[in-house]
């Protein structure tokens, strides 16, 4: 169970995003968040996250409590989430091959090793060809892009995928082929979602349950004009399993 | 379909675009795309990211990069954009002829200017409107695009989505230029902004203007198109009337039928496999890799015959499929 409890998150204290918001998700079901943009939902998705740390309030994974945010969740935690963002070349470090992009989260747990395997299962459920894996993200389109960076979400086998409008940027066929990856991934896996994003109807038809931000956030503003872009922020602090520093832990 | 009763705004003719890249080799990002846009019609260019059409769009704007090699012709009134020379382009045809809605009004509305400063300096350019009138012009610029006049001072980072989109159409209006495109210019905007964007660019379009909105929205195309061009791989392969693409016939190409059955609201399927590198297209059709209905006539690339570029496309007419008795 996903729960988040009484939440309060934002930028700023005196005004935040959201106030007391509750929402529970059960393992292995799916929620979609409709709201328009700019609302604050990405910010919600970042709590649920653990990627972004609220003003009061508390997420309990399993029934424990979240004990920490971004880099200072324990790594048990913090793997527990897959993460994906609307614009993938904002997420994707332009360094990386495609294939480094996905096994990063494996090496940064010394799961190095499995890499090899993991990458290649994984570019198939995402329909990425081999030809593709080796080229970097400016050499790819963002469809390409994107269903790297879904592959890189799963690569720890998350029991929580977060998708904060995964598909906003994409087309049709793009956005029917990565929303099937995701749901081949949940069947087999039995991972739960909250599928954030603004389009009813692709939520309606991709989620067993669609909740409206108006109805989450009765008592607090439900508006945020100054949501900031929350993917203009570096890489690192992105995959749930990113940061190396701050990992002196051996897996 | 509605014949065009004038000449057309604007005439494509086998037009492509190809850029050489290192070691000789080439990426066709357009071939032989033809086209005729009339005034008062809107033509909606669609495909997926990759497939040609915002070279497209840069070609009729004439702001391809340098190793871009061009064949074919595109006329606006006497002037053919391949040709042009960028006097020419920069002169008489940028926001004169061709009004560009651009992608991501944010980026492309200058940061460190208010709206009005930046409306004004467009009239001076376009219009030749000086002080102390220019205040007044640029207050009529901004209510043509729905701009409220109280936003006027702010700075385009002070704006909504929504408002800097019409800050950018109002650029793209002063011009009065027959031809007005806009590139994606819904991305990332919600549905109610989306119907609301379109809505407003097919009223700026009137009887005089023509518009071509190049997106990846097959919605948004639906909602404001009269006729549908579907890219794949640097061809337009199907372009039809937007009541029979959309209505009870469909689309008669496999790409642009699997594309609209891929929506959500449809049968939620996505086509399979993705489109080939722009810089090693097979040598028949493209779509053959992915296409059902493939076979080996599909080994040399199929004409263009009534809109559609298949060998063996649905029929045009709905007879063969009579009701079961
Ligand atoms: S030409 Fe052949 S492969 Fe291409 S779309 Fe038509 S049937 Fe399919």
């Amino acid at each position: 169970m996903l729960e988040l409890r009484s939440v309060t998150a934002g930028y700023d204290r005196r005004a935040p995003v959201m106030r007391g918001v509750d929402l529970a998700l059960a393992p292995g079901a799916s929620v979609g968040l409709l709201g328009p943009s700019g609302c604050g939902k990405s910010t919600l998705a970042r709590v649920a996250a653990l990627l972004h740390k609220p003003d009061a309030g508390r997420v309990l994974i399993d029934g424990e409590p979240a004990r920490g945010w971004r880099h200072r969740a324990p790594r048990a935690q913090r793997t527990a989430f897959g993460v994906v963002f609307q614009q993938p070349r904002l997420s994707a470090d332009p360094r990386l091959t495609l294939t480094n992009l996905i096994a990063e989260p494996l090496r940064a747990t010394g799961r190095g090793a499995e890499a090899a395997g993991r990458v290649s299962e994984l570019a198939a459920t995402v329909g990425l060809g081999a030809d593709l894996l080796g080229r970097r993200p400016h050499e790819v389109s963002d469809g390409q892009l994107q269903r790297a960076c879904l592959a890189r979400a799963l690569v720890l086998r998350p029991r929580w995928l977060i998708c904060d409008e995964m598909t906003a940027m994409l087309d049709a066929s793009t956005t029917a082929a990565l929303v099937h990856a995701v749901e081949e991934y949940r069947r087999e896996s039995g991972a739960g979602l909250l599928a954030v994003g603004h389009d009813r109807v692709l939520l309606e038809r991709w989620c067993e349950r669609t909740v409206h931000w108006g109805e989450l956030v009765t008592g607090g503003t439900g508006t945020a004009e100054r949501e900031p872009d929350t993917e203009l922020e570096p890489d690192t602090e992105h995959g749930p399993d990113t940061d190396r520093e701050a990992q002196p832990e051996v897996a | 379909m509605t014949e065009p009763l004038s000449s057309p705004v604007l005439s494509v003719r086998d037009l492509s675009v190809r850029f050489r890249m290192r070691g000789d080799t080439f990426v066709s990002a357009v071939t032989d795309a033809s086209f005729d846009l009339a005034a008062g019609e809107c033509l909606a260019l669609v495909g997926e990211s990759g497939c040609g059409k915002s070279v497209l769009a840069s070609a009729l704007l004439g702001l391809l990069p340098r190793n871009a090699e061009t064949a074919g012709s595109a006329f606006i009134g006497d002037v053919d954009l391949m040709t042009a020379d960028e006097r020419t382009l920069a002169r008489t045809v940028r926001g004169r002829r061709v009004g560009l809605v651009p992608q991501s009004p944010a980026a492309h509305l200058t940061p460190v200017r208010t709206v009005r400063a930046q409306l004004e300096e467009t009239l001076r350019e376009l219009a030749g409107v000086r002080r102390p009138q220019s205040r007044k012009a640029a207050e009529a610029a901004a209510e043509r695009a729905a701009f409220p006049a109280g936003h006027l001072d702010r700075y385009p980072h002070e704006l909504s989505g929504g408002l800097a989109q019409r800050a950018a159409t109002a650029l793209a209006l002063i011009g009065d230029a027959p031809l007005l495109l806009a590139d994606e210019p819904t991305t990332g905007l919600d549905r109610d902004l989306v119907d609301r964007t379109v809505d407003e660019l097919r009223r700026h379009v009137g009887d005089d203007r023509a518009l071509l909105l190049i997106t990846h929205d097959l919605a948004a195309a639906q909602r404001i198109a009269d006729r549908v061009a579907v890219m794949y791989a640097g061809r337009i392969v199907e372009l039809a009337d937007a009541d029979d693409f959309f209505g009870a016939r469909g689309p008669r190409h496999p790409y642009a039928r699997g594309l609209l059955n891929a929506l959500p609201e449809r049968e939620f399927t996505p086509i399979p496999g993705m489109p080939p590198e722009l810089s090693a297209l097979p040598r028949g059709c493209a779509f053959a890799a992915r296409c059902p209905a493939a076979d080996e006539a599909c080994e040399t690339v199929p004409k263009t015959v009534d809109g559609v570029a298949c060998h063996h496309p649905r029929p045009a007419a709905a007879v063969l499929e009579a009701p079961h008795a």
